[in-house]
């Protein structure tokens, strides 16, 4: 893993590193990369992925209406707000 | 009496029996709070005023002779990833060190509807995601047997109220281990429910596929009560199941003659401590002793499991994480210019280090060709992994494991060492990775530190583990109180 990589993956991740962090990861994901290469031993090509466990016998609802959460009262989480809307600065002119 | 050292079965007939009132029983509680928390930090936010009120509803319908539920006037400590309507809840983060959520998780509802009366919000890793409850925004819970050493998270703070005597029951959630290990690490019961037996609607999710809600107690019994509350299909959460089952508290016979007990021979050859790795085997004969069966099974895939979670782990917290962005509800920085520079200074300011390096490998697994290939790859063996735990249980009820491969670790010790930290989970993780059901019990203790033996069962045969529990408990009588 080169610094650029890293730098790359913050920004996906929408992370500011510091100079101290980037150096903690290049060390971390060669390391983890290392023990996640142990499944190589593996040969799974015949293998069904699992990703669901609970696929079977899925519980079905009512389609029926119901109230959700008051608008005033999830707003009051909101950094900011105003005409009941999500407010952030300006972003395009 | 000393009302704080009762079960909650306890708790329960004597608040029915008019012995006390639950108003005295929330204030015993409370008042062990304030005279221990201090220190401990087991609690982010107590609901003293709220939990009063609820206590005055209890005893007013014991007075007027209405019908109790379950957990009349029982002190519940609750992990502060559940949300809970019109009370902080903060998942341990700065991100949302101010969030009141407004509604309910489904648990907090049953508890509620059964007259649980609920003490306050325990401490965790932040969003769960680590095993010390050192990666708190609000501080580190110290363990309330030796308060040099760590309680084990994430679930840390809810099992060091328990211990100390603060509540009768908590709830945790439990990912890769965050409610059996903390168990382990402070010598009480704690369970981790089949994935699907408990609604995760209004749990803060870490990891979709893994986590799970369950619950925690000084004894099997009172573990039980609680889990037989919260259990059930909720039609808010589709991955809740409808499971028929009975009352788990009703199974509790203490006989377990013929039951069938397997003792994996990958898992106790691993490496660990190896006073841990005797009181186990003691275990085992123990289980003899009452009369069940004994013997060594291979899970031949047991190695691949570490790796195997890891890779779904990281790639599903990345996710997660990725709703916090400052827009909406959690924390925003003061100075930005642009949506992107919004995002990434709340997010950098709002998430400690350790969900960083989770929400990074995540994010390398999922956008590059090599981590995709691998992030595949683990669903592939995940299905390996279950059909070595569907081949154990066609023969097998239960299958024993220490909880953890070590004793309590000292606070500090795991920035030094992080992997000895992240290692104590390996026993725990393939019961979420398969979505097992499985419980810790303490075993012993080795220089008065508490050993967890595991007991895993099949999906949704949450029966099996606590019969064989209740009976072990009943043998070894270690637990806490009773």
């Amino acid at each position: 893993m080169t610094r650029e990589d890293i730098l790359q993956i913050a920004e996906m991740s929408k992370l500011s590193l510091s100079e101290e962090e980037i150096q903690i990861f290049m060390g971390m994901f060669s390391g983890v990369m290392g023990q996640v290469k142990e499944l190589d031993e593996l040969d799974t090509e015949a293998i069904e992925p699992l990703y669901f466990l609970n696929v079977k016998d899925k519980p079905y609802r009512e389609d029926v209406e119901e109230e959700s959460l008051d608008r005033a009262e999830v707003l009051k989480n909101a950094p900011e707000e105003e005409y009941g809307y999500f407010k952030v600065k300006k972003v395009m002119d | 009496m000393d009302i704080t050292s009762l079960t909650a079965m306890e708790i329960r007939e004597k608040i029915a029996n008019k012995e006390i009132s639950a108003q005295e029983v929330i204030k015993a509680h409370l008042d062990r709070i304030k005279e221990l928390d201090g220190d401990l930090n087991a609690f982010i936010t107590i609901t003293e005023e709220e939990a009063f009120e609820a206590a005055k509803r209890v005893d007013e319908k014991v007075k007027n002779g209405e019908k109790l539920g379950k957990l009349a006037g029982i002190p519940i400590g609750v992990k502060d990833n559940i949300v809970t309507k019109d009370i902080r809840t903060t998942a341990g983060s700065k991100m949302l060190e101010n969030f009141i959520p407004p509604y309910d998780a489904t648990v907090i509802k049953r508890i509620k509807e059964e007259d649980g009366i609920i003490l306050g919000k325990t401490n965790l890793d932040e969003f769960a995601g680590s095993y010390s409850t050192e990666s708190s925004y609000f501080g580190v819970t110290k363990n309330p047997i030796d308060r040099e050493r760590v309680p084990g998270g994430s679930s840390g703070g809810s099992t060091a109220a328990v211990r100390a005597q603060e509540v009768a029951l908590a709830l945790g959630s439990d990912t890769g281990g965050s409610n059996r290990q903390p168990a382990s690490y402070c010598g009480i019961v704690g369970i981790k429910p089949s994935y699907g037996l408990v609604s995760r609607h209004g749990l803060i999710p870490l990891s979709n596929s893994l986590d799970v809600v369950g619950s925690f107690a000084r004894n099997v019994t009172d573990a039980s009560l609680l889990l037989d509350v919260i259990a059930g299909r909720d039609e808010k959460d589709p991955t809740a199941m409808d499971i028929e089952r009975g009352s788990y508290l009703e199974g509790l016979t203490g006989d377990i003659k013929g039951m069938k007990v397997a003792l994996p021979k990958e898992y106790m050859n691993m490496p660990m401590d190896a006073r841990v790795k005797e009181k186990v085997l003691q275990a085992a004969k123990v289980f003899e002793k009452l009369g069940a069966h004994v013997e060594e099974v291979s899970l031949p895939h047991a190695k691949y499991a570490w790796a195997t979670y890891y890779l779904i782990v990281v790639s599903e917290i990345s996710s997660a994480m990725a709703k916090y962005d400052g827009v909406s509800y959690g924390h925003r920085t003061e100075d930005y210019e642009s949506l992107d520079e919004l995002f990434i200074k709340s997010r950098t300011e709002g998430l400690g280090e350790e969900i960083k390096r989770s929400i990074m490998a995540g994010t390398y697994i999922l956008s590059t060709e090599e981590g995709r290939k691998y992030y595949e790859k683990a669903f592939r063996v995940r299905a390996l992994l279950k059909e070595d735990f569907d081949r154990v249980f066609e023969k097998y009820d239960v299958i024993l494991t220490p909880t953890t491969p070590n004793l309590p670790f000292k606070i500090g010790e795991s920035v030094k060492n992080p992997t000895e930290m992240y290692g104590s989970g390996i026993f725990c993780i393939p019961a979420n990775v398969v979505g097992l059901c499985a419980l810790s019990v303490p075993c012993g203790y080795v220089h008065g530190l508490p050993v967890g033996l595991q007991i895993m069962g099949d999906r949704f045969k949450e029966a099996n583990i606590l019969k064989a529990a209740y009976a072990f408990e009943g043998e070894l009588s270690l637990g806490g109180d009773k």
